[in-house]
């Protein structure tokens, strides 16, 4: 028996704007007489729009009302109505999500965002996402190698690298194709980390020079090193740390990289050599794709074809961050869903031991509270510890006592689990607090601290629920 | 000719002129053996048992180790277990023969007395007097004795909702190993959903059949059996629920559902028992079991 579920992946990057529909189909893999595993089985994208130029109001106003339009009218193209849609997710990614006005963006565009839609933005994620739309999650499984997926947009270069299908690191540089604008063959803008690394090799270019192919071709060059150096193919130079995007981390430099696939706008012209006028797009794109296909370094690295390339992140976006949770879960009826609940987490150590983990719960709900009012919140834990029904029981006693703040507000006790638990621990809340207080518990859900989550309408005859969880939003 | 203490001196005397007296003991322990000596060590052979299968990967000069072993996550089998010549290894033919001795165990022990007093449960047996018995005249499984029909009257609450009671069928460790996490989950689930639970209690040599004859005793909407499965090589403490509505005598076996492959490795018991509670619920709901219950 299958479900479909429609998801939608809305994108707005620092050159372009994107939308996609997609199909999930969800379907019980265990058979009749076992306890149900479900699980998304397929994911398909159905629908794609055009790729628009993201509308700027200036150089840090993103035109709201313009983006507006162009998913309005992306809807109604696709035949789509936002109460289709079960799940999602719009990200703000780049160099836009350093805008003024992202979250006002994000606010503008919540009537399309269905029920369940989410906002999510952040390097790290992007760079996850994109990888994934890639295909570089899967390639390194079939290959099994190590591989990385390098995002080059306009204003970032996004790298996530996997081995066997698992993330192992992530890295944001400000590498791109539009870090300098050429307009009428002119120099119309120079990002100033780039302008320092042009001047770092003697290249010395201004805003308003005449646009020297030539010249800017050998600026790509310099950008293309430093991406070998970002995948730790050759020794990182002085300036290399500065180029990381709000001062985050290299990759780690091991497991040793094998192979590469390359998606984002750039990454066209690394799998194409194009012909014709280098700055039709009005940005260094074409030089910068040629810059890379070329770099001597990169090519110690196999390049394998990607799945996707300029619509990787948007298709990311709306296939890879929905997932279901475990088959046997407990939730009160009528509160779901729910989004945007920030995630409390107990460490592993802290599970271990019942005072500690009273504790640890205590101490980081005051985190939460505003003006001394607790916010909704999702406590996640690894649920290792506690297996059986004692230990369950055990378990349920130490949250009752540890999140009595929270059982005494007005909000639902949320506990997300990794380990299949949550449906006997589910029972023994519910009867200790004797049906009193609405519980959610679920399980097969990873969550960190400081993430968000959201929790969709049950599906699959209400056995699961999907659950999208979202890794820090603007990580400034 | 030498005799031994001579040559001992010759040698302390060398050993002591090399300046390696403090490996003097040692040789002189080696020595013992040499005699003939018995020597007794302190510790204990490593329990074949113990081995995680799914971890041990004994293949010699593989083409890729990784890729095997990675296969190998996917399920406890006898896989890439190497060989010796034509043959099995040591380990494995020692691990395969404790599985199949654990396998053998499990039919032809008996639960535990102590367990199902523990568990707080009472005994009844069905007219199979013997393992034996009960292994030869499957149909003598599935009927009460008398004594057991009686005490069950007596004992149990008649008209309940639900009838959740033990069985040891074809393993008894299946019982031992997941009833204490199975049975509270159970009965936990059925009141947090406010639904009314039977007395349990225990049926020795029984098969699933007989839960049809005890339906009809105690008139129960809802009877489950937890029994323990025939077990394999992988596991011998495998459990499973059946679960029927209205079982009446002579039904068709289609009428029950079933949830297996309850243990520690499978579904996990506490787990399981909250799943069946609310099979359970929807049992009632529906007023239908087996392949009438569309789960």
């Amino acid at each position: 028996m299958q479900e479909v579920i429609l998801s939608v992946g809305i994108d707005i990057g620092t050159s372009t704007t994107q939308l996609i529909f997609s199909r999930l189909t969800i379907e019980n893999l265990a058979s009749s007489y076992v306890v149900p595993r479900i699980s998304i089985v397929k994911k398909e994208v159905i629908y794609r729009s055009a790729i628009y130029f993201t509308p700027l109001k200036s150089q840090t106003e993103i035109d709201a009302d313009r983006v507006k339009e162009i998913i309005a009218s992306e809807y109604k193209k696709a035949g789509m109505k936002p109460s289709d849609l079960k799940t999602g997710a719009v990200i703000i990614t780049g160099e836009t999500a350093r805008k003024q006005n992202a979250n006002l963006v994000l606010s503008t565009l919540s009537e399309f965002a269905g029920d369940f839609v989410v906002a999510t933005a952040g390097p790290d994620l992007e760079s996850v996402l994109s990888a994934r739309g890639a295909g570089a999650d899967q390639l390194s499984e079939e290959e099994r190698e190590v591989i990385a997926n390098v995002d080059i947009g306009g204003g970032t270069s996004n790298i996530a690298f996997f081995r066997k299908g698992v993330v192992l690191g992530t890295c944001c540089l400000d590498i791109g194709g539009r870090l300098i604008k050429v307009e009428n063959g002119k120099i119309s803008y120079i990002f100033p980390s780039i302008q320092e690394l042009a001047a770092l090799h003697g290249i010395r270019i201004q805003t308003g020079d005449p646009a020297n192919a030539q010249m800017l071709y050998r600026v790509c060059e310099w950008m293309a090193d430093q991406l070998a150096m970002a995948l730790h193919v050759t020794e990182p130079d002085k300036f290399h740390s500065k180029l990381y995007t709000n001062e985050g981390h290299p990759l780690p430099d091991q497991p040793k990289i094998q192979g590469v696939t390359y998606s984002g706008g750039v990454a066209d012209c690394i799998y194409q050599e194009s012909e014709g006028d280098v700055f039709r797009y009005g940005d260094i794109g074409v030089l910068l794709g040629r810059a890379v296909k070329r770099n001597t370094a990169l090519q110690t690295l196999k390049t394998y074809p990607a799945k996707e390339t300029i619509r990787a992140t948007v298709v990311g976006a709306g296939t890879h961050t929905t997932n279901v949770s475990g088959s046997t879960i407990s939730y009160a009826k009528g509160q779901l869903p729910i989004k945007n609940i920030p995630v409390l987490k107990v460490s592993a150590e802290e599970e271990q031991e019942p005072a500690a983990f009273r504790k640890a719960i205590r101490d980081r709900l005051l985190l939460y509270k505003t003006e001394g009012v607790l916010e909704q919140t999702a406590i996640a834990f690894s649920g290792k510890y506690h297996t059986s029904f004692r230990q369950i029981q055990d378990l349920a006693g130490i949250l009752i006592d540890g999140a009595d703040e929270v059982i005494r507000g007005p909000y639902p006790l949320i506990l997300v689990i990794e380990n299949d638990i949550a449906k006997a621990l589910g029972n023994a809340l519910n009867v200790l607090l004797e049906r009193k207080k609405d519980v959610i518990c679920i399980d097969g859900i990873h969550a960190g601290d400081g993430d968000y989550i959201d929790i969709g309408e049950p599906m699959a005859e209400g056995r699961v629920v999907p659950v999208v969880t979202k890794t820090l939003i603007f990580n400034r | 000719m030498v005799n031994e203490n001579d040559l001992r001196t010759i040698i302390e005397q060398v050993l002591s002129e090399m300046n390696l007296g403090q490996k003097d003991q040692e040789s002189q322990k080696s020595c013992a053996a040499c005699a003939g000596e018995p020597v007794i060590e302190e510790g204990c052979i490593p329990d074949v048992t113990e081995v995680d299968i799914r971890t041990q990967y004994l293949v010699e000069n593989p083409v890729n180790k990784e890729a095997y072993y990675d296969l190998k996550q996917y399920a406890p089998c006898r896989l890439g277990i190497g060989k010796a010549g034509a043959r099995y290894k040591t380990d494995p033919s020692l691990q395969f023969r404790a599985a199949h001795s654990a396998a053998q165990d499990a039919v032809f022990s008996d639960v535990d007395q102590e367990f199902v007093d523990k568990m707080g449960l009472f005994s009844v047996q069905t007219q199979c007097d013997s393992k034996d018995i009960y292994l030869t005249r499957p149909d003598l499984g599935r009927k009460l004795n008398d004594e057991a029909v009686k005490v069950i009257k007596e004992k149990c609450k008649m008209h309940p909702t639900v009838q959740v009671y033990v069985s040891d069928g074809l393993s008894s460790a299946a019982i031992a190993a997941n009833v204490g996490d199975v049975l509270p989950a159970i009965e936990q689930g059925l009141k947090s959903y406010g639904i009314d639970c039977g007395t349990p209690f225990f049926v020795k040599y029984g098969r699933v059949g007989a839960m049809d004859q005890i339906s009809e005793i105690t008139g129960a909407d809802v009877t489950c059996v937890l029994i323990g499965e025939r077990p394999g090589l992988i596991t011998a403490t495998s459990m499973s629920a059946y679960i029927a509505y209205k079982a009446t005598v002579g039904m068709p076996e289609a009428r029950r559902t079933v949830v297996s492959n309850i243990h520690k490795a499978g579904t996990n018991p506490a787990e399981a028992g909250a799943h069946i509670a609310e099979i359970i619920k929807k049992i009632l709901e529906n007023k239908a079991s087996g392949t009438d219950l569309k789960l």
